[in-house]
């Protein structure tokens, strides 16, 4: 078996699962925000006109809250959507909810591995796409809808076909300016949106055992855009520093078998990896930099659980060092421990130097929400994870998706640019 | 199940056109239902009539994980959409919330359904009869858990075996 369906393996109490089985795993960890969290508990409404009991929840000590889509409080529903998760964390007795305002708090993702959440081996899900983000971690991280959220809120399971696994091996590392978002990037042009649908993308090869732990979350986060039930790598001696660093214990590492089987093997150089973008509108509409049509942009966006990690905003700093913004850019760390460490370090100097807005914590603009969306005609480079029509603004708005150096990179010249073109 | 189509002839309508991300905090069914299909099709809630059908592509509803998606559709009428594929975490809400059915059907219905046939979908036999044509097109079996689920009304009801 291979990671993954060792894991769904152990969650379902057998001795072995192959692809298609359906089970119903036990659910190690699981999260809402300020989203799901209130779609949650309109599930709960329903279920208790139904008489269905929901007094209490399997395990309050394995559900942590987080705060990131519309907060600061955008507006007055936004603001009454997080009384009613207060009250609901108060309510159930879950003690892990990440307030804004109070200490630590952020994207939901980047709280997964800020905060050493989920351990490797666990099974994760959470009630946002992008929970595949935790896999990096080599747990089983999946994203699910309120209703199944609610579900697992109450029984601690879920059912869950055993996907069939994808295998991406990167041979070598990836060359300077080249960054782990230009591979998934290249990755999703490749085989498309629909590519790794219902599947496990799997992350290997020396390239990957090179790479950070914050640049495989980046991997595993966006598998979510190639329609993937959730990415994976198996975890490392970096990981286990990585968690242990972060307050973690008793972790302990599961691994795929040596004979482990996959439907398909996508084997890529490291050094043969440039610098891409997404153009509009779809994450797989890919081009080379160099070869990018020339726009001229009126923002860059460096945001998001996908492109405000701290190993994102050191690229962004190295960009930014003595040099002026062109066009509007804003730099949002994805948590307050990441903000803080940027500040310790001189980075929030240099941004603000450079005439950046550094905004708070959020997932703001990223999903339209706030905080920086985009207006009619507006044409923004982004380190989100999707451009859609509408997806950050007016639905006649662009996006194009880019590493953190990319958009840094263009923030500076005010068109899209190579970071290995830059005076 | 009897009903007109609705159709957009093409693929990857995600969930961030399906419901724009702006209205992710809302949460009363009904108004979502007066924003769905907004980024793609500002006209849909005006037409679109209780049962009713959409007719697609390829990877519907990909993106967002947002529950709101097949809500808006659902309370704005539509009782299942047809599609060539599912992106999979709007299948598996629309089927575990009973909102709605995600039906996959071939590149023959795909092509040969026009916007405003009558159809009817019969789930036993697998069958999809357009009634404005006068023609029969298969739709893709349920697998067994989703089946279940189904004939249950959604996964609160479904008991595992």
């Amino acid at each position: 078996m291979n990671i993954t369906e060792k894991i769904l393996a152990r969650a379902s109490g057998r001795q072995q699962v192959v692809p298609d089985d359906v089970i119903f795993a036990n659910v190690d960890k699981v999260m809402i925000h300020d989203v799901s969290g209130p779609g949650v508990i309109k599930v709960f409404d329903k279920l208790k006109k139904q008489g269905i009991n929901v007094d209490k929840l399997w395990d309050p000590t394995k559900v942590w809250v987080a705060e990131d889509h519309f907060v600061p409080s955008a507006d007055k529903v936004s603001a009454e959507n997080i009384v009613k998760l207060s009250n609901f964390t108060k309510n159930y007795g879950i003690e892990k909810h990440f307030k804004y305002g109070m200490g630590q708090y952020g994207i939901c993702h980047t709280l997964s591995h800020e905060e050493a959440l989920v351990l490797p081996g666990e099974v994760y899900v959470g009630g946002d796409s992008h929970t595949n983000t935790t896999g990096a971690l080599g747990s089983f991280a999946c994203g699910l809808g309120h209703t199944d959220v609610a579900y697992v809120l109450l029984n601690g399971k879920i059912w869950f076909k055993v996907p069939e696994t994808l295998y991406f091996k990167l041979n070598g590392k990836l060359p300077e300016h080249v960054m782990a978002k230009d591979f998934i990037l290249t990755i999703i042009g490749d085989i498309s949106t629909e590519g790794g649908a219902y599947k496990t993308m799997q992350f290997g090869g020396s390239g990957i055992d090179e790479m950070s732990v914050e640049s495989r979350l980046t991997l595993c986060n966006m598998t979510t855009e190639a329609g993937a039930k959730n990415g994976i790598v198996e975890p490392d001696q970096k990981v286990v520093d990585y968690l242990t660093s972060r307050g973690a214990t008793n972790i302990s590492l599961v691994h795929g078998d040596d004979n482990a089987e996959y439907q398909k093997i996508y084997e890529y150089e490291g050094s043969e990896i440039e610098p891409v973008v997404a153009k509009p509108f779809s994450p797989e509409n890919i081009s080379i930099v160099r070869e990018a049509p020339s726009v001229e942009l009126d923002k860059s966006y460096i945001g998001s659980c996908t492109g405000a990690k701290y190993e994102d905003l050191e690229a962004v700093a190295k960009i930014l060092k003595g040099r002026k913004v062109k066009i509007r850019t804003e730099i949002l760390p994805a948590s307050i421990s990441i903000y803080k460490r940027a500040m310790e370090n001189g980075l929030l100097k240099i941004f603000l130097d450079a005439g950046v807005t550094v905004g708070p914590p959020t997932c703001g603009a990223c999903c339209g929400a706030h905080m920086g969306v985009l207006a009619k005609d507006e044409i923004c480079i982004s380190t989100t994870n999707r451009n859609f029509p509408g997806r950050m603004g007016h639905v006649d708005s662009q996006t194009y998706l880019s590493s953190p150096l990319v958009a840094a990179a263009s923030a500076v010249t005010g068109k899209i640019t190579d970071p290995r073109d830059l005076n | 199940m009897k009903g007109n189509v609705i159709k957009y002839e093409r693929d990857n309508i995600d969930t961030d056109v399906i419901i724009p991300g702006q209205y992710l905090k809302v949460h009363d069914y009904a108004e979502l239902a007066l924003h769905a299909m907004e980024g793609l099709d500002p006209d849909f809630h005006s037409k679109v009539k209780e049962g009713d059908f959409i007719l697609s592509g390829r990877n519907f509803g990909c993106g967002s994980s947002r529950e709101h998606a097949p809500i808006a559709l659902s309370h704005s009428g539509i009782k299942a959409v047809l599609a060539l594929s599912f992106a999979r975490i709007f299948y598996r809400n629309a089927v575990d919330g009973a909102f709605l059915l995600p039906i996959e059907i071939e590149e023959d219905a795909y092509s040969n359904i026009s916007e405003g046939d009558e159809i009817d979908i019969d789930i036993r036999s697998n069958e999809i009869k357009n009634l404005t044509k006068n023609k029969t097109y298969k739709m893709k079996p349920f697998s067994e858990i989703i089946g279940k689920i189904i004939e249950a009304g959604g996964l609160f009801k479904y008991k595992p075996d």
